[in-house]
């Protein structure tokens, strides 16, 4: 079959002068293919399906490339924007994630890179039409928000996580130009504020006045009071919000004011969950339960960054219809839990603070039958013996929520039996992520690794896909995971395993796996070149205080040219020849030159 | 056997010296300043991956050495994976109910930024989560990515490719580390990370 040689096909329409009458409004032979191939295409919305569907041929990829409208970046610096956007012609929606997660945990240089300014540039050129952004990771100036406010007229939705880098100056400049915004969502991101000299700027105001479109406003991360009277006045033109989360600035009073404002709220953020300073408790109290009553669509709940748990009954009216649950900046105690959770029979996602100790884990099991996902906070980050969660909770937990998915749980002691429970509790379970504060510590009842226990999680659990470890480890907790974590796709290892045979285990032994992170572990050059066979498969590899060396790199460098090895080292005359971090990722451009002094890029 | 009992039975506590206001020691064991932003203090001094015998559990007297300027000691960047939004928002919090329950001690979190000598980006901290310099100084050189080397009165952080700054409220800027820790906690405007030929002039001051 003959194929058109154009990379953008026409709207179709008669090429040849001599075509019989009856062609004249038929399209080429050749191109019905591809229109029927690109109308069908239009309904594959997953991407990995597209990803397969790309491969078939040379005409299903152009087809595949022009119907793609949600385009997912899974690292920014894995494909440079030309090749995205000469690829992808059509696209309305785009995901970006930059820095590796280890970034998160200051391991990496502040200013190591992932900026968006470059993506800017290529997206304003060719996607004029763009409605939706998602960076996460990335750094992004107020520049950029400016350029992103000022080159999409259709733009409809902003979601930063974990991003820094900008003011409020750029959000201001979003909230001002964007007329069809829809959704303004900024999560744990670095908000800088103004010079003290001048004054914080009122963002709030910047919306324009009228009805807007928005349906989510999310600003819990942004560090600076906010004009209320501003902020009142454009929650009671926004028909459409469905979901407010606010920062800490916005006192309970206020909240009350708001969500008197809102009845239509889904997703509330509370803000500080406090009376303002001015204000004592107990002065002319407003019935905040009523507040909660009002708003009968309210399924999640997050916020409480300031909580007074006097204020925590206000809740009640909203409890039985949650479905998620976030407590986890809430300092409260098993006693004040219990009266709220005992009511969520609905819930399905509870983040909370290990301050509830296992006495109101035990009371999230007795009631919530339907969780499937929880995560549990530590209060205090020290390696210390005690802790307010441990072994009891995991099992109780595994035990009452037998529908469990996800689970991140911090504590200070965890046995191997409690895990081998849960692994088989709880089959359903997709994310395992397990965090012993205190380095290298074994079973405390039976002084074992814990080996055992996540042996049986990788075992047992068939859906797994991604698994964090902790505790003391030895290779055998790898040579199971190589073993039985078939279907793992990410995972994260501190302060684990003897030898480079616990690496070589995992690389030989888990062919989905796309993330690996390490760190503080005795994994050497030999064991990084067991992964030659499937480094090409992963988006990425980190590995930081282990045993790697420079000349190991290179050696990977050379067998590998698409790729990119960056050795980060912040010091420049060591003892050893061991590096400092190894950020590994496959690239199908040149090295970036964006990099600062303190990395380099090995080929 | 757990070395924490031993230590508590003896009430060490009690008879540690420490530098600081009356009243900040109630706060320094429970409070998360110690905690948080990476500080775990290993006896071994360095972070170690080769073996489980070598681990500690934890280390009650971590805190006395913290009170006078020193260099760095070892310890574990970002261990546990706690991002950094949260465990600000924890300190904030800790904070607050620490006024609350002590109605001492100067308040709000004090807030300056920090600039770097060739680093694009401002950071904020909080100095009233820090009880010392040398408590300071690691979470900057953290921070940063730097390291300030050991501080003499002399000499000022001679030697070493960075220095700590900061400007003070008559508009001076002097190296951090010249005037006592409350004074300087009460003074401090903003802190910038210069370079260590920079600093040299301040030194001789």
């Amino acid at each position: 079959m003959t194929h058109s040689g154009s990379s953008l096909p026409d709207l179709p329409n008669c090429t040849s002068t001599a075509a019989p009458m009856s062609e004249i409004r038929s399209p080429p032979p050749d191109r019905v293919l591809e229109i029927v191939l690109e109308n069908v295409l239009h309904f594959l919305t997953c991407r990995r399906d597209r990803n397969a569907a790309s491969l078939v041929c040379r005409s299903w990829c152009r087809a595949e490339a022009l119907t793609r409208s949600d385009l997912f970046i899974g690292n920014c610096y894995a494909v440079s924007p030309h090749r995205a956007t000469s690829r992808f012609r059509r696209v309305r929606s785009l995901t970006v994630k930059g820095k590796p997660r280890f970034a998160d945990f200051d391991l990496l240089p502040l200013n190591w890179g992932a900026h968006f300014s470059p993506w800017g540039s290529a997206l304003a050129d060719a996607y004029p039409w763009l409605e939706k952004l998602h960076l996460k990771r990335m750094s992004l100036t107020d520049d950029d928000l400016n350029l992103i406010a000022r080159s999409f007229p259709s733009f409809k939705e902003l979601v930063l996580v974990c991003c820094e880098g900008f003011g409020i100056a750029g959000i201001a400049a979003v909230a001002a130009n964007c007329r069809l915004l829809r959704v303004l969502d900024l999560v744990e991101s670095v908000v800088e504020d103004a010079d003290e000299d001048e004054e914080v700027m009122d963002w709030i105001s910047c919306f324009p006045d009228g009805e807007t479109h928005l349906e989510s406003l999310v600003f819990e991360c942004v560090e600076c009071p906010v004009n209320f009277e501003a902020l009142e006045r454009l929650v009671a033109r926004s028909p459409y919000l469905k979901k407010l989360r606010l920062n800490h600035y916005v006192s309970i009073p206020q909240l009350y004011r708001l969500m008197h404002r809102a009845p239509q709220l889904t997703h509330l953020g509370t803000g500080s969950f406090c009376a303002s300073d001015d204000v004592a408790v107990g002065d002319q109290e407003l019935d905040y339960s009523s507040a909660f009553a009002a708003c009968k669509s309210l399924v999640c709940l997050s916020g409480f960054r300031d909580i007074l748990p006097d204020y925590l009954p206000a809740i009640y009216p909203a409890c039985a219809n949650l479905t998620s649950l976030n407590l986890s900046y809430a300092d409260v105690n098993a006693d004040q839990l219990k009266p709220v959770i005992l009511q969520c029979h609905k819930l399905q996602t509870l983040w909370v603070l290990d301050s509830i100790c296992d006495e109101g884990l035990q009371a999230v099991a007795a009631t919530c039958k339907d969780l499937r996902e929880l995560r549990v906070f530590p209060g205090n980050t020290r390696e210390e013996a005690e802790g307010p969660v441990s072994e009891v909770g995991l099992e109780v937990i595994s035990q009452g929520c037998r529908k469990l998915q996800s689970i991140l749980f911090f504590c200070q002691r965890m046995t191997n039996a409690a895990v081998i429970a849960m692994s088989k509790n709880c089959p359903d379970l997709v994310v395992f992520r397990l965090c012993i504060i205190g380095r290298y510590r074994p079973d405390p009842e039976t002084h074992e690794p814990m080996d055992d226990g996540f042996g049986a999680i990788v075992m047992n659990c068939k859906k797994l896909t991604r698994l964090a470890v902790s505790g003391l480890l030895t290779d055998q907790a790898f040579r199971y995971i190589g073993m039985y974590g078939k279907l793992l796709r990410t995972l994260s290892v501190a302060f684990a395993g003897d030898s480079d045979q616990g690496l070589k285990y995992v690389l030989e032994g888990c062919p989905n796996l796309q993330k690996l992170e390490i760190r503080d572990s005795p994994f050497g050059d030999a064991a990084l070149h067991s992964g030659l066979h499937h480094f090409y498969n992963m988006r990425f590899l980190w590995m930081s205080t282990c045993k790697l060396t420079r000349q190991g790199c290179q050696e990977i460098a050379r067998a590998l040219p698409h790729l990119a090895l960056e050795v980060i080292d912040s010091q420049e005359d060591k003892a050893d020849d061991h590096i400092e971090i190894l950020y590994m990722y496959r690239s199908l451009d040149r090295p970036r030159n964006d990099a600062p002094k303190c990395v380099t890029i090995l080929q | 056997m757990e070395p924490s009992i031993y230590q508590s039975e003896l009430n060490l506590e009690a008879t540690e010296l420490r530098l600081g206001l009356p009243g900040r020691t109630n706060n320094k064991r429970s409070s998360p300043e110690d905690r948080s932003m990476s500080i775990s203090i290993s006896k071994n001094s360095s972070v170690d991956s080769s073996g489980p015998s070598n681990a500690t559990d934890h280390d009650d007297d971590d805190d006395d050495h913290q009170n006078s300027v020193q260099p760095a000691k070892v310890q574990v960047v970002g261990w546990p994976p706690v991002r950094s939004f949260r465990r600000n928002s924890m300190q904030q919090q800790k904070q607050k109910k620490d006024e609350h329950n002590n109605n001492n001690g100067d308040g709000s979190a004090m807030y300056v930024k920090v600039s770097m000598a060739g680093a694009p980006y401002l950071r904020k901290i909080d100095l009233n989560i820090y009880n010392s310099y040398s408590q300071l100084l690691n979470a900057l050189q953290n921070l940063f990515k730097c390291s300030f080397g050991e501080y003499s009165e002399r000499e000022g952080y001679n030697g070493s490719e960075y220095a700590p700054t900061y400007e003070d409220k008559d508009g001076d800027w002097m190296l951090v580390g010249d005037v006592p820790w409350d004074m300087f906690t009460c003074s401090c405007k903003r802190l910038r990370i210069v370079k260590g030929s920079e600093a040299k002039g301040l030194a001789s001051l």
